[in-house]
């Protein structure tokens, strides 16, 4: 278990370094970075001071190795909108995002493990078909659409919820279900592929011989196997997720790190930008190995390994 | 004895299709037979003779659809089981009748412990909860000879070897006293010594319980050594039901005597064999302390590497004409040592001189010409033919690979030829493997082993997966291209009786190791080697001689 | 070709499916040939038309579906839309396919230090939510009709890379690839030859589910005003621009939108079904069984 951990742990580390070298660049490749980094209307002075402070005019090994001192010191300088360190800036978002995104999460999970474990009892029966053109549908539709239409029906029209902001538990409602489609669209599709191939193979065959239930076949045998499957996917998707979320909260005016991007980026405030990609690396980074590790639990194959 | 005129088990004019967009295909055909209690049918047949089918009707677990039972009644002490709910069926299953399976590793669920799967079957049938059901699932362990089982019941079926494996299964299968065992194919992923080790457990299992027991196989001796009577099964239909001994001596239908004719060791006597006629002591390949080690790579953190020794110090020679046997249990290096010789993986240390040259150090058009001298026929007919190419292009590919075999006009005629040589026709040129049975693609194999005229023949396990009667068919094609061409061969099994009319000489191994070299006559008369007595001894001996004993 | 008879015999059997293959294949027709027919009425601004309701015929065929802000007829843009909408992910997802599907055979096929960096490389990608790394790259490198190919495509390359790996990790192992290389095949003949051939058939089925992830991907770009920049436009973009009149002209904005979810549900519909016809487990759903 300790081999697959530390490949797993060495890999994610890899992918997160990989990250920094390319925002670096990134910030690098448009030119002289005062360009990006200071508002548009700075004088030639004041670029001039920015670059000797910033240290710009080093080498560009030495720049990297002072970009990566900064950020182990959490350093992401200055948003230039708001007066305050970049850092702090996205860390205020974050937990609006966590949340939105997390809650989705489990719905979406709970929900597609439900109806993608009944849609795969009778393949091709009634229940099935309904649940497979509504997890497609699901998976289909773009969600800044669904979004703006379900403004418009139900809280312009019906008058049902508020149309934005974050209150009350009301605020939630809206974004919550037009970000869960999607994950469980997914979702239901993995969970039912998983669970017809678990419900044919050799060990169900052997509880049937053995005279167990339908109901204990179902859900201790075939979904207890089929959870595999979907944990590996869970990562993916919840990855897409955000995606989502920064769609969702600009619509719904959601406070979160979505929405902070996006307006950065039309600010040109590209601190904010950088820091609230790391941020993001950071958690899904976190949230890989806290998947390994639910994965581990739940494969003997992997906890035992000989 | 109002019930003794009521068989425990009868299966009545089965008949049971498999939908398809064609004609539905028929698994069985107006089956019937039936089972005592205390005795033990055999169904044999080969692969596509309906008889698991039969076997999965009785549990109920034939999916319908594809599947769909035409006619026929299945009758579990008088009580009709098609027409049973499900819930009656349930109630049987397990608890009146239990199955175990080909596949052990397979079949057990990998997510949990032996001890909850144990438990379930308690349960499940209402008997017992809890610490009972886990003391009961430990004593049966004991039973079916799982040492330390109290230690071992909290653990998952990967962390057991195959001959374990299937011991648990046939100690879930017992654990509510059943009084029908279905076991299908048992033992065939097993190697022999195992096999013997298994078979011995269910029959003295079901003498304790008094159980009947339904046992289907493909292996001929397998069936002599535990059936009481015997059913044969040919392409759905049953060709001839009797008792066991009086089948095996008399049998009354031509299948049934094409099966036994084909048994490798049917004839104890010498002297029908197929053996080559070796030309005085020239070598073709000499082999000499051939070492293959694998490093198991450390983990990251601690442990250290672990080094597995596939094959140690191996020394051996071929001459012109001459058929080797390599023979083995799985895990023995015999196939490691194939790879080597065909340069797939490379030695770490030794040498193969080819008339002389060392193939280990080749290089480029040395080593081309070497792959174009030796040839390697696989074990799995329907994995060593790539589906997406048709005969033609998989026999003309030497001749594409290297360039100066033949002219590409010739090609046509040449694959013709082979084919017609291989017993097939040139019509199947244009076919692709999957139109194909097993016995065929193996010939369509060998042509293309022989489409870049070698001297030696590498066969790894080659005829292994096929039918018996398929098997003594491609040995006598094999035996036959010997005399014809002039060919060496490395012949590679595990089934030590299906080379004793075929090899001059035997190397058997164990554990990377040869462990005995020996003419074939000898080895078979005076085995001077432990292991190579328990091969020979493992190999299942007929009940009625066994009695006799 | 008996094989495309007999798939054409199963798609007939899914009613579903034949539905949305039809409807894909009337869309892809549109985009093809309805620019021709459109001419100037998709950018031609009328503002004596602006924001007409749709359902109503007096304007002309064009106008079946209402005009937008600037009056233009919603019927002409969309097919114009179309055009850009799926040219891009055709492109996209082309070249994810192409450059993904090679990577995937050489890291599967070799074990060398270049697997590695490849494996790693679609690490990084694949750890990152694609929709934040595309505004990044296209917010600094400006968003141009071929940078959004571009980055649509990198996005979605570790798809068919690791798909491409897992398949060809199995079929290396495979008999008939130890045959060929005991017969002295090279290594692109083996990965051309013999691997390539099963390969494909999994790719495409992943295209189809691909595609509609591009076209949405693509539409969240426009939608968030890093798509390709007007006078270019894709449905994306559409809604995009309805967005603020949705109160007072709805259709705008819905037109669009009802368009990609048609377009991406006709897709993921189809691919479902090819997925069910190459499972042999499976397959045995979509036919018509004979008793």
């Amino acid at each position: 278990m300790t081999a697959f951990f530390g490949k797993r742990l060495a890999y994610s580390l890899i992918s997160l370094f990989g990250l920094l070298v390319l925002v670096f660049f990134l910030s690098r490749l448009t030119g002289n970075p005062a360009d990006v980094l200071l508002p548009p209307d700075a004088s030639a002075a004041e670029r001039q001071a920015f670059s000797e402070r910033h240290g710009f005019d080093e080498p560009i090994h030495i720049q990297f190795l002072q970009y990566l001192s900064d950020l182990l010191r959490l350093d992401f300088g200055e948003s230039l909108r708001q007066n305050r360190s970049a850092m702090e800036v996205a860390l205020n978002a974050y937990p609006t995002t966590l949340q939105l995104a997390g809650l989705t999460m489990v719905l979406a999970t709970t929900a597609a493990l439900l109806v993608g474990a009944l849609a795969a009892i009778r393949p091709g029966g009634l229940f099935d078909k309904i649940a497979s053109v509504f997890s497609l549908t699901g998976a289909s539709t773009p969600d800044f659409w669904v979004a703006i239409v379900a403004v418009l029906v139900f809280a312009v029209g019906l008058g049902l919820v508020p149309t934005s902001g974050t209150g009350t538990p009301m605020h939630w409602i809206l974004p919550i279900a037009v970000l869960f489609l999607r994950p469980f669209g997914l979702l239901v599709q993995i969970v039912r592929g998983a669970m017809i191939s678990a419900l044919a193979s050799p060990y169900v065959k052997t509880a049937l011989a053995k005279g167990v239930r339908d109901r204990r076949i179902v859900f201790a045998h075939a979904m207890r196997n089929s959870l595999l499957p979907t944990v590996t996917v869970a990562g993916d998707v919840a990855t897409g997720l955000i995606n989502g979320a920064v769609v969702i909260e600009t619509v719904f005016g959601f406070p979160g790190i979505g929405k902070l991007m996006i307006d950065a980026i039309h600010q040109r405030d590209f601190a904010v930008v950088q820091a609230t990609i790391l941020i993001t690396a950071c958690a899904i980074f976190i949230m890989n190995i806290v998947i390994d590790i639910i994965y581990a639990i739940l494969d003997p194959r992997i906890r035992y390994q000989s | 004895m109002t019930t003794s005129n009521v068989p425990l088990l009868s299966v009545e004019d089965l008949s049971v299709d498999f939908l398809s967009e064609a004609e539905p295909v028929r698994a069985t055909r107006s089956v019937s037979f039936s089972v005592e209690a205390g005795e033990t049918l055999v169904v044999l047949g080969e692969s596509g003779s309906g008889k698991s089918v039969s076997a999965n009707a009785i549990m109920g677990l034939i999916d319908t659809p594809p599947g769909l039972i035409r006619s026929g009644r299945l009758c579990f002490k008088g009580r009709d089981l098609t027409t049973m709910s499900r819930a009656e069926r349930r109630e049987l299953n397990g608890r009146k009748i239990a199955m175990i399976f080909q596949d052990p590793l397979a079949h057990l669920n990998p997510v949990y412990s032996i001890g909850w799967q144990f438990a379930e079957v308690f349960s499940e049938h209402g008997v017992a909860q809890g610490r009972e059901a886990r003391e009961r699932s430990i004593k049966i362990l004991e039973r079916v000879g799982i040492e330390d089982a109290r230690a071992r019941i909290d653990q998952y079926p990967h962390q057991f070897s195959g001959g374990q494996r299937q011991r648990i299964m046939i100690g879930m299968a017992i654990a509510l006293e059943p009084e029908l065992l279905i076991a299908d194919e048992p033992t065939t992923a097993l190697d022999v010594s195992v096999q013997a080790q298994i078979l011995e457990l269910l029959k003295s299992l079901q003498q304790e319980e008094g159980m009947g027991m339904i046992l289907i196989t493909h292996n001929l001796e397998v069936a002599a050594s535990v059936g009481d009577r015997i059913v044969v099964m040919n392409s759905g239909e049953i060709v001839e039901a009797g008792g066991a001994r009086s089948v095996f001596e008399h049998p009354s239908h031509a299948y049934t005597r094409q099966l036994l004719a084909a048994l490798p060791h049917a004839g104890e006597a010498d002297s029908d064999n197929r053996r080559g006629s070796v030309s005085a002591d020239k070598p073709l390949l000499v082999v000499e302390g051939l070492n293959k080690e694998y490093v198991i790579a450390p983990s990251l953190f601690g442990r250290s590497a672990k080094v597995l020794h596939a094959v140690k110090d191996a020394s051996f020679a071929v001459r012109v004409g001459e058929t080797v046997g390599i023979v083995g249990e799985s895990g023995s290096g015999k196939s490691t040592v194939a790879r080597l010789l065909m340069r797939l993986t490379e030695p770490t240390s030794g040498k193969a001189l080819l008339r002389g040259r060392n193939i280990f150090e080749l290089q480029g058009s040395e080593l081309q010409d070497m792959r174009r001298r030796v040839q390697m026929v696989f074990q799995d007919p329907f994995g060593s033919l790539n589906p997406r190419m048709s005969v033609f292009d998989i026999i003309a590919e030497p001749w594409q690979i290297h360039s100066d075999i033949l002219p590409r006009a010739k090609w046509n005629d040449r694959v013709s030829e082979l084919l017609a040589l291989v017993g097939m026709n040139a019509g199947h040129a244009d076919r692709y493997p999957h139109q194909f049975s097993g016995g065929q693609r193996q010939r369509i194999a060998i042509a293309r082993a022989l489409a870049s005229d070698p001297e030696l023949l590498i066969c790894d396990e080659a005829v292994s997966a096929l039918d018996v009667s398929i098997q003594a068919q491609v040995i006598d094609l094999l035996a036959d291209l010997r005399e014809r061409l002039g060919l060496s061969y490395i012949f590679i099994t595990h089934d030590l009786p299906i080379v004793r009319h075929f090899a001059d000489r035997i190397l058997v191994m164990k554990s990377g190791e040869i462990v005995e070299e020996n003419d074939t006559s000898s080895l078979f008369v005076s085995p001077r080697h432990q292991y190579t007595r328990m091969l020979l001894s493992a190999s299942p001996k007929p009940k009625w001689i066994e009695a006799a004993e | 070709m008996p094989r495309i008879a007999t798939a054409f015999r199963l798609l007939a059997n899914d009613r579903l499916a034949l539905g949305a293959g039809v409807v894909l294949a009337v869309i892809f027709l549109l985009a093809l040939v309805g620019p021709f027919f459109v001419s100037d009425l998709a950018t031609r601004p009328d503002l004596l038309k602006r924001n007409a309701p749709p359902l109503v015929l007096e304007n002309g065929f064009f106008h079946l579906l209402g005009t937008d802000t600037l009056g233009r007829p919603i019927l002409a843009r969309l097919i114009v839309g179309a055009q850009f909408t799926l040219g891009i992910a055709t492109a996209a997802v082309l070249c994810s396919m192409t450059i993904g599907g090679f990577l995937g055979l050489i890291a599967g096929f070799s074990d060398r230090w270049y697997s590695q960096v490849i494996l790693r490389l679609a690490d990084i990608i694949m750890s990152f939510p694609s929709l934040l790394m595309a505004l990044i790259v296209l917010y600094t490198l400006g968003a141009s009709l071929t940078n959004v190919i571009i980055v649509l495509a990198i996005t979605r390359i570790p798809v068919y890379l690791r798909t491409t790996r897992a398949e060809v990790l199995e079929l290396r192992e495979r008999m008939f690839v130890s045959a060929a290389r005991s017969m002295g095949a090279s290594a692109p003949r083996i990965l051309f030859r013999h691997i390539s051939p099963l390969v494909v058939p999994t790719l495409a089925t992943i295209a189809a589910i691909d595609f509609a992830t591009v076209i949405l991907a693509e539409s969240s770009l426009s939608f968030l005003g890093l798509g390709i920049q007007p006078p270019q436009f894709t449905w994306g973009a559409m809604v995009a621009a309805g967005r603020g009149y949705l109160s007072s002209a709805w259709w705008v904005a819905f037109w669009p939108g009802l368009m990609i979810v048609i377009t991406t549900l006709s897709l993921n519909l189809l691919s479902r079904w090819a997925r069910m016809v190459a499972d042999p487990q499976q397959r045995w759903r979509v036919q018509s069984l004979r008793r």
